[in-house]
């Protein structure tokens, strides 16, 4: 059920108060409207107006700094003190480039001036330093792991053929993959609706006894991922006797990501407007219809982001896998019998291992859990990012049909004479209990 | 749903009527449902941390105050105190925070503020990128290249801070020039830039959701009364966004003590407290975990309970203390659409 949300001033309400009167125009008139596309100037949010040029001084006075700052620290490498390293020399020119950009801006410009030069400076620099720190991140990893990764054995075998000193011909991650994968959906198998589930009483039966719910699950979002290990390794191994398996793994998992998909699963429940619960549930529709047709395709999206999330933390984590799932080369598809591995553990065990070829397949399986994680966080990108209410152009054209078939539904029913038909409902009876469907 | 009431605005008798509504049975079902989904969960939770509490409450009451002083780890023949791994997990956070709070506040202040529109999309995806990257990546990271790339630079502040006491590299003599520098690999201060690698885009995407919201008339109107662009952000962003900043510190501050394959793949983990952070060997309550919990007995096990615990008690307050921060920001406005 989609539930329109009229502006004032429209035809429809003001058919909808002169209906009050005249029962007989209502009933002629169409009164779920289409939504007219809004003039560009109010549909888009308010923007600061940009208030930067760029004068020729200012490309003239940041060239000069910088060439001024290498030159000296090079002057000072080579001639006065015996530094070495390319990181030292990068910190003082950087630090020389500072000083010099700051008596150049001074020459023309007073203290306020200066500082506000070297603070856009200093904050440029900043962001540069995080991009390329990321970019060594992913290229060292994936660089290392290329050896591996290029063989086709790599991502169609696993590994018990494969022993330190054999060459990356032979064995791979698949087994490894699978083992990531069975884990993650038996984890999100239980925490997925167990979240949502405890989100939405979160959000929709606020009490005492919630707030007791909410404080416990915010406190468990702060549990380190070792101890959601050893807290399965403490109960369900020893002190059940299970043995380690994919399972356990699960179940660790589950528990580490349960708070956070739930913590933001309310966060974006809470944020559906308030008059969109109370239009809906103004118009008589149950609690369980309103959660049910409002509350849950509002925020869909960011459910979806929750989710996703959720389930990239699941994917990347080794503490809680390391504890439970002991460690397997072979494929292993029953989570219940026999020790698992996942991409992580694969990671971790494989560059301890005193071998290159085991350090490479370790640097691949970072390189697929990486790019794997990546999927998933472009596909919540693509599905979140929009606040709760804001529907994309299908999803408009899907609410505009819904309005569409709901409107044409009044009008078919108003064309029959009163009394018609089996429902026995007056002819403009609204039932929103029915639902959207005619 | 619920019973309101009413207030007549006439009449004699002004007596507030009292509507009821019947619920329907998929309400009840929907109601028992969703308390029973709290219920599980609330169960699930609180056995995690009552049986935390039961089993490591065992091990304190033998250690005694001791538990806290003691800095080697030997619970079976019941000589073991979590100080030195204590202090390791502090040392590390605070080496990882010192780096992160500068990197992530001013990457949050350029997307924000500086970056022109194409590149701040382009940031913002990778910051939260950055955040989802797995922990055992930036472990590799650090224990593969950062660990032999930071060798020289850790001799260069050693050499020549050194009369600073946590600068100060014992083993290692500058005027030797056959010294060895191995002294120098997995150390404090590497897990250190490691965590902070994995923590400032954390905080940075917290601190530039709350700056992006910083309005607009204020920021034109600082601009407008002649302020520059610094002055605005200092005066009008920063003091907006002061609930976003420290809570994004505190939240990145909590899961910096947590890490535990980070820590691990850099360090090599030693009982005793290491003040020297440039030199080799420190040590981690993740990582005491991650090393002991293979062959442990029923006791060791109830102590390595104990350390858990401690940890998850100073990172639940530390995220406390973030979202009573966060919730009495200026930013958290209501959600009316």
């Amino acid at each position: 059920m989609t539930i329109e949300v009229p502006t004032p001033n429209t035809p429809a309400t003001q058919s909808a108060v002169q209906g009050a009167t005249e029962r007989a125009t209502v009933l002629t008139v169409q009164r779920t409207h289409l939504p007219q596309k809004l003039p560009e100037a109010d549909a888009a949010p308010e923007v600061q107006r940009a208030s930067r040029r760029t004068r020729r001084e200012d490309v003239f006075r940041l060239a000069g700094a910088a060439a001024a700052g290498v030159a000296v620290t090079a002057w000072l490498f080579t001639q006065i003190a015996p530094f070495q390293g390319g990181l030292p020399f990068l910190v003082l020119s950087y630090g020389f480039f500072l000083v010099f950009y700051a008596v150049l801006v001074g020459l023309e410009d007073g203290v306020v001036g200066v500082v506000d030069r070297l603070a856009t400076v200093v904050f440029n620099s900043v962001a540069v330093v995080l991009l390329i720190a990321l970019i060594d991140i992913i290229v060292f990893t994936i660089a290392r792991g290329s050896k591996a990764l290029v063989h086709l054995n790599f991502w169609t075998q696993d590994l018990t053929l494969a022993g330190p000193l054999d060459p990356l011909k032979v064995g791979g991650m698949l087994h490894a993959a699978v083992g990531t994968l069975i884990m993650i959906a038996i984890a999100l198998i239980i925490s997925i609706p167990l979240g949502l589930l405890c989100a939405v009483f979160l959000a929709e039966f606020p009490g005492p006894f919630s707030r007791v719910v909410r404080t416990v699950v915010e406190a468990m979002t702060a549990l380190p991922s070792i101890v959601c290990g050893l807290f399965i390794f403490a109960t369900w191994i020893l002190l059940l006797g299970m043995p380690k398996s994919g399972f356990a793994a699960a179940l660790a998992i589950t528990i580490m990501i349960l708070p956070i998909i739930i913590r933001s699963a309310d966060v974006v429940l809470r944020l559906v407007p308030g008059n969109l619960k109370e239009a809906s549930l103004g118009l008589g529709a149950s609690h369980w219809r309103t959660v049910m047709h409002v509350m849950l395709p509002t925020s869909r999206s960011g459910l979806m982001t929750a989710i996703i999330l959720g389930t990239a933390r699941g994917i990347g984590e080794t503490s809680p896998v390391l504890l439970t799932a002991g460690y397997s080369s072979s494929f292993n598809f029953d989570p219940f019998t026999g020790p698992m591995t996942s991409l992580p553990l694969a990671t971790f065990t494989l560059v301890k291992a005193p071998s290159d070829t085991q350090i490479s397949r370790g640097f691949g399986a970072a390189a697929v859990l990486m790019v794997l994680v990546f999927v998933l966080f472009l596909l919540a990108r693509l599905i979140g990012g929009k606040g709760a209410g804001e529907l994309s152009e299908a999803g408009m054209r899907r609410a505009r049909a819904d309005s569409a078939r709901m409107a044409s539904r009044f009008t078919r029913r108003r064309l029959v004479p009163a009394g018609y038909g089996d429902s026995g409902f007056p002819p403009d009876g609204f039932r929103p209990d029915l639902g959207g469907t005619p | 749903m619920t019973t309101t009431t009413i207030t007549p605005t006439s009449g004699d008798h002004v007596v507030p009527r009292r509507t009821v509504i019947v619920r329907g049975w998929q309400d009840h079902l929907f109601r028992a449902l969703a308390r029973t989904g709290g219920t599980l969960v609330l169960v699930l939770m609180g056995l995690v941390g009552l049986f935390l509490i039961i089993r490591g409450s065992s091990a304190i009451k033998v250690a005694g105050w001791k538990f806290l002083t003691t800095q080697a780890w030997d619970p079976n023949s019941h000589n073991f105190g979590i100080a030195a791994v204590l202090v390791g997990t502090i040392t590390i956070a605070a080496i990882a925070i010192v780096i992160a709070v500068p990197l992530a506040l001013g990457t949050a202040t350029y997307i924000s503020e500086y970056a022109p529109d194409g590149i701040r999309r382009l940031l913002i995806g990778t910051v939260d990128l950055m955040a989802a990257i797995p922990s055992v990546v930036y472990g590799l990271w650090g224990a593969f290249w950062l660990d032999a790339a930071i060798e020289p630079v850790s001799q260069w502040i050693s050499t020549y801070f050194g009369w600073i006491p946590i600068f100060a590299a014992p083993d290692f003599d500058p005027s030797d020039p056959l010294a060895t520098t191995t002294v120098f690999t997995t150390s404090a201060v590497i897990a250190g830039i490691v965590v902070a690698m994995m923590v400032s885009p954390i905080a940075a995407s917290i601190m530039r959701e709350v700056f992006a919201q910083a309005p607009i008339g204020e920021r034109e109107g600082a601009l407008a009364l002649g302020s520059t662009r610094w002055g605005m952000i200092r005066t009008v962003v920063y003091p907006y966004g002061a609930g976003g900043i420290i809570g994004g510190i505190m939240l990145g501050l909590g899961r910096a003590l947590g890490e535990t394959i980070g820590v691990y793949l850099v360090i090599s983990q030693i009982f005793t407290i290491n003040i020297h952070i440039l030199t080799t060997g420190s040590n981690s309550i993740s990582s005491l975990i991650a090393l002991r919990y293979g062959e442990a007995t029923p006791f060791e096990m109830s102590a390595l309970m104990a350390a858990g615990l401690v940890l998850f008690v100073i990172t639940m307050a530390i995220n406390f203390g973030a979202s009573i921060i966060v919730s009495r920001s200026r930013s958290g406005a209501a959600s009316e659409g």
